[in-house]
């Protein structure tokens, strides 16, 4: 049997809306084959895993907490990915933005006052975006694959971060633990509703920029240059738009929400620096671009998908013993079914039976 | 001493060498693979379990392999036969062969691993100055030096070589001259996925004979710059591997030194140095673009 | 039918029936075709008719719905190109299948069967070249070599494999005149050692000087087999098309001395921006108003390097390289001549003049942006669809664009109706410039005439166009004067009424083969 491809004349809109919602389905009934290969109850481990955090009021506000950096990333992320900029370099970014975005807390704790916090955010903001511009200049100004160089400042970011919090930045009074001093009170990003749980301001951030790029993709002529020099560079060129232009956009853009992301997860979930500040939202983020489709509003949705995954893992490894190194291999399943079902957008898959030419026995899907 | 640094350099080399000249393989076909790192990681994992398991480092490097292909059919199944993007795809395939090799790898962290032992021949092994870096290392190097070999001798000597080439330079002739396209560029997934299911298992049973997760720690993704930064020749691919174990080795033997500057910052060295050879080969278009396979990362879908 | 050619009997090939189905269009319906041994057969028909499916179905590339093929009087079915080869089949192509970054010889090795050892074929390939006067390097990489050597390649390539029967797919499109003449010598010289030629083309007049039948398709229909030489252009046209395409009328133009220079190109240097790029020498022209100048040449010679130039997707060193209606624009973007009043269309549809996965109206704003913001976009940048869309629908009447959906993507749109947006959206603002390249390739006749009408007429209507094409019938149907462009270098414009055929040949040609030589130190390097 053999599989071919036959071009739809149109995009499928019903494969478009429909093919996240199928890829979450065959994730699932992996992810049970998995559980019971690991000797577990599938239904037992997906309901800890999908449904038990969302049942409790302080669980949903913690779904938030992991949901406003995977939503903020993700969204700056589809910026980049459909002007065809791959910027995989969010984590860096990330730690960046939260290294410049704590510094004025860590160096100077004395200053203490109602412009701490805004300051914190606009330079975690300055400096993801900075950190963002090198690949871009990289690519505009010598032709460098962005995606390796983007890469590799990660590993380097993390070792900054790791040298700082064990190095100059080391809470003198922390027993020598390797983490920074705890930040102060107006250092601190206040809780949204502080009676009922955790969540902080950065889901309202990162609601704010889906929204906002949303509306900034589908009505703008901003988005129009976004989408066009995706497509077709040389349409976009034809356009009048300017590549190299859009190569900043799209970096300095993610690289700022990332950066955003960063400052906000240490002031709002962490309150200091320590050697590692993310379990791998950078990365996720792309999981949950692709799954959001590249749609700002499909990508809040997608995010708490993740964000669920990650309190999921946590349950599962309290109440039923599963390790929380599956959830990692959860989302890269997930990702993978999402590209393979976005293919049904553009064509229809034929099974043919071998030999070839039996056209009656062709099924269409 | 300067025989034992130009070994540990070998060490450092060897296993980004062999997972170059395998992507080069697959990038030849005009495919994009950016999976290594992740098809690397599943073969540390696998070597490592399957020679604490059997006692042999042997079934290791075997499993490793055969592991590193099939979960490159993965990848080659949607990006072939799906026609999905393979920046895209090729990324999931990292992300995922991190998360796996996390999962089945936990049990054996802090295990004592198995080293594979390096090569005794009496007489020439203990030659003086030039006996062990001859003779005497592990029988994996000698693996990746007949690698970068036969590669060079297969792309540029050989009918089924050329054939490669051609479906690199452009897929639409080649299946107009009735070339298996999809056919060719699956053999070339699995042997890129087989070398860096090899290169993987060299990590975790040579280099540092134990597991620990993400010990990858980005040489799938250096390995991908080596294969840009080489021009996609196999020679280079070899001068470039070579080179990064000696700044890797360098940096080791500057923290090793204690010459005053913060460990994490030499760490970070083979990164930075990624970087900069990104750049430098770059900066001429010109050459970048005569180099590069022409349908390098471009969907193929064949009318039929 | 008439009296077959040198036969004797059973007929190399025949064809009964043969069917082929793309989706909801049929590309190909029971097609019936004999070619005799020995005969040059010429597959007739415009674009879209059905052609080149059809050779795709004879040559194993493409897999026939129904129907049947019989060789030499036996049944076969043809898997593969390899089988076509095996049975004694060639085939040359229009879009050539050659490997740019391959040598010559490589090329070849790859068409032949696996056993032959590559170091003969250099040899065997450069000896029979000479012999049928196709000379060759066979260890040139391709990316150097002229549109006319690539097809060298082709044909050697096909010879190589001794084959019985050889198609060439519209061989003579890509050639000066005079390289055709070369051509046909080749075609004659082979017919004579009893090879058979099917020969594509939509070109009349070569095809009745050369091809001893012909069968004619229209819309994937055989609408009737004849023997070319006892019909008129006139009559092979009306065969084709099916009714009398309205014939594009030229009206004469008054004062044109004294019209103002709308389009200037005043010594316009650009170097080489790719490797395999054409670097444009000291190009000097003015368009006037009223007036049509056409840009002849053979594909490859500087024609899309000089469009990006004077469209402005790249700049110029100096400001007064280039003038739109008097005013230096050699610094401004492609948006900026726009602003000055010129309009361009490029030579590619899908991926340059068009994005294919979008719809026609997003497409309209693709160069419309700038020029009609205050119509087309609000405050923030906001776009007004509804302004947008209803441009869209005009040009889309205006222009007679056949779609299947009000607003389809623009992939979705045959080739014709494509380009017939393409222009209309040029059109549509009225511009004082239009610079097109290659306005009609690859577009059915009717659309071709309704095209180049409205280039005549926006010229008499004030505006300046340039038309540059490889079509040298449709330079003649609507150009005032024509130059030639060859390896990079323009020449100057001749009036219509001193052009002919020859002496634009010439110029195509060039005094040298149009060919820039390679530099060695780049050749694939023997790891």
């Amino acid at each position: 049997m053999r599989i071919e491809l036959v071009k739809r004349p149109e995009y499928s809109a019903l494969f478009s809306a429909l093919s996240p919602f199928i890829a979450l389905g065959l994730t699932l009934i992996a992810g049970a084959i998995m559980f019971t290969a690991l000797g577990k109850d599938p239904a037992e481990a997906l309901y800890f895993y999908f449904v038990d955090p969302l049942r409790e009021v302080w669980s949903l506000h913690e779904l938030a907490v992991k949901a406003a950096p995977l939503i903020l990333i993700a969204v700056g992320l589809s910026v980049c990915y459909l002007s065809n900029n791959w910027n995989i370099g969010a984590e860096g970014q990330f730690t960046i933005g939260a290294i410049t975005g704590s510094m004025l807390p860590v160096l100077f704790p004395d200053f203490q006052n109602w412009a701490v916090l805004p300051l914190m955010i606009i330079m975690g903001m300055a400096g993801g975006a900075a950190y963002a511009a090198v690949p871009a200049y990289l690519k505009t100004r010598f032709n460098t694959n962005e995606i390796l160089t983007s890469l590799m400042l990660v590993y380097v970011a993390q070792l900054f971060l790791d040298w700082l919090v064990r190095g100059p930045w080391r809470n003198p009074q922390g027993m020598n633990f390797p983490e920074t001093r705890n930040f102060h009170e107006y250092a601190i990003l206040p809780e949204v509703w502080s009676s009922s749980g955790r969540a902080h301001w950065g889901i309202v951030f990162a609601l704010v920029a889906a929204v906002a790029l949303w509306f900034m993709l589908s009505r703008t002529l901003a988005g129009f240059e976004v989408k066009v020099l995706g497509q077709s560079p040389r349409a976009g060129r034809f356009a009048g738009f300017s590549a190299s232009r859009m190569v900043f956009f799209a970096f300095l853009l993610s690289g700022a929400l990332a950066g955003l992301a960063g400052i906000s997860e240490v002031s709002g979930a962490i309150g200091q620096l320590r050697p590692t500040i993310s379990p791998g939202y950078g990365f996720a983020a792309i999981i949950v671009a692709f799954l959001g489709r590249l749609n700002p509003l499909g990508i809040v949705a997608a995010g708490l998908v993740l964000a669920l995954s990650y309190l999921g893992g946590e349950a599962a490894q309290i109440s039923i013993g599963v390790s929380d190194k599956v959830v990692r291999a959860f989302q890269g399943i997930l990702l993978f079914f999402v590209l393979g079902c976005d293919t049904l957008i553009h064509y229809r898959i034929r099974f043919v039976g071998s030999p070839a030419r039996q056209q009656e026995a062709a099924q269409n899907v | 001493m300067f025989e034992d640094i130009l070994i540990t350099i070998a060490t450092a080399a060897t296993p980004l060498l062999i997972a170059a000249i395998g992507e080069l393989v697959v990038e030849r076909s005009g495919v994009l693979n950016l999976g290594v790192e992740g098809m690397m990681v599943m073969g540390a994992v696998t070597g490592f379990g399957v020679a604490l398991t059997t006692g042999s480092p042997w079934l290791g490097v075997f499993a490793a392999i055969v592991v590193g292909a099939l979960f490159s059919l993965l990848f080659g199944f949607l990006t072939l036969t799906l026609v999905t993007n393979q920046v895209a795809t090729g990324l999931a395939l990292t992300l995922l062969g991190l998360g796996l090799s996390g999962m089945l790898g936990e049990s054996f962290v802090g295990q004592p691993g198995i080293k594979m032992t390096a090569l005794h021949i009496p007489g020439l092994t203990d030659l003086p100055f030039v006996g062990r870096l001859l003779f005497g290392q592990d029988p994996l190097f000698y693996v990746s030096i007949l690698l970068t070999f036969g590669v060079a001798w297969f792309l540029f000597r050989t009918r089924p070589g050329l054939t490669l080439r051609s479906i690199g330079d452009n897929h639409n002739s080649a299946h107009a001259l009735g070339i298996n396209v999809i056919g060719i560029r699956y053999l070339a997934v699995m042997f890129g996925g087989a070398c860096a299911g090899l290169a993987g298992a060299y990590l975790s049973l040579v280099y540092t004979p134990q597991w620990i997760e993400n010990m990858t720690a980005g040489r799938g993704w250096i390995a991908l710059a080596l294969v840009v930064f080489a021009s996609w020749r196999p020679w280079r691919v070899l001068a470039g591997a070579y080179l990064f174990g000696a700044v890797t080795i360098g940096q080791l033997h500057a923290q090793a030194l204690g010459i005053g500057v913060p460990s994490q910052l030499l760490s970070s060295l083979p990164y930075l140095a990624t970087v900069l050879v990104l750049v430098l080969i770059s900066r001429n278009r010109r050459l970048t673009m005569i180099n590069t396979p022409a349908s390098l990362g471009r969907p193929f879908v064949p009318d039929r | 039918m008439e009296t077959t050619h040198r036969t004797d009997g059973t007929p190399l090939l025949e064809v009964r029936g043969l069917t082929k189905i793309f989706g909801s269009l049929t590309a190909c319906d029971h097609i019936d075709l004999t070619i005799a041994k020995g005969e040059i057969h010429a597959l007739l028909g415009e674009n879209g008719a059905g052609k080149s499916t059809l050779v795709k179905m004879l040559f194993g590339s493409l897999e026939p719905h129904s129907g049947e093929i019989l060789w030499q009087g036996q049944p076969v079915t043809i898997t593969s190109p390899h089988a076509a080869k095996k049975l004694g089949i060639g085939m040359v192509f229009q879009h050539f299948s050659l490997f740019e970054a391959l040598t010559a010889a490589e090329n070849i090795a790859l068409s032949l069967a696996e056993d032959t050892p590559i170091s003969t074929i250099a040899a065997k390939s450069k000896a029979l070249s000479y012999a049928y006067g196709l000379p060759l390097d066979p260890y040139a990489l391709v990316g150097d070599l002229s549109v006319g050597e690539r097809q060298r390649i082709e044909i050697i390539r096909c010879l190589l494999q001794t084959p019985q029967l050889i198609i060439l797919d519209e061989p003579t499109s890509v050639l000066t005149p005079q390289e055709a003449d070369k051509l046909f010598e080749t075609l004659e010289r082979l017919r004579s050692e009893g090879k058979s030629i099917l020969y594509i083309s939509h070109r009349l007049e070569e095809v009745k000087r050369m091809c001893d039948r012909a069968t004619v398709l229209r819309h994937g229909k055989v609408v009737g087999h004849c023997d070319p030489r006892k019909e008129t252009a006139a009559s092979l046209a009306r065969l084709m098309v099916g009714n009398e395409v309205k014939a594009v009328v030229r009206p004469p133009i008054a004062g044109l001395d004294a019209a103002a220079a709308l389009l200037e190109i005043r010594g316009l240097n650009r170097k080489a921006a790719t490797p395999f790029a054409i670097p444009l020498k000291d190009i000097n022209l003015a368009v006037r108003a009223g007036e049509v100048i056409g840009i002849a040449g053979v594909a490859g010679n500087g024609q899309g390097e000089l469009f990006e130039a004077v469209s402005g997707e790249v700049l110029q060193a100096s400001a007064e390289v280039v003038r739109i209606r008097g005013k230096d624009a050699g610094l401004q973007s492609i948006s900026g001549r726009r602003l000055l009043g010129a309009a361009f269309v490029p030579e590619e549809r899908l991926g340059h003049g068009a994005a294919p996965r979008m719809r026609l109206s997003d497409n309209l704003l693709l160069s419309r942006n700038r020029t009609d913001r205050k119509a087309f976009l609000g405050p923030l940048g906001v776009i007004n669809t509804g302004a947008v869309e209803a441009a869209s629908q005009r040009i889309i009447k205006e222009m007679d664009v056949r779609k299947s959906a009000p607003d389809p993507e623009a992939a979705a749109l045959s080739g014709g109706n494509l380009q017939k947006f393409i222009i209309g959206r040029e059109l549509d603002r009225q511009p004082s410039v239009m610079v097109v390249n290659q306005p009609t390739w690859g577009v059915d006749a009717g659309a071709a005439a309704r095209i180049r009408q409205a280039l005549i007429e926006l010229a008499r209507a004030g505006s300046a166009v340039l038309v540059i094409s490889q079509d040298l019938d449709e330079l003649f149907e609507i150009s005032d004067s024509i130059a030639v462009m060859h390896n990079g270098e323009l020449s100057k414009p001749l009036p219509r009424a001193e052009a002919t055929f020859e002496k634009i040949g010439l110029l195509m040609g060039g005094a040298e083969p149009g060919h820039v030589p390679h530099d060695p130190a780049e050749v694939e390097e023997v790891a």
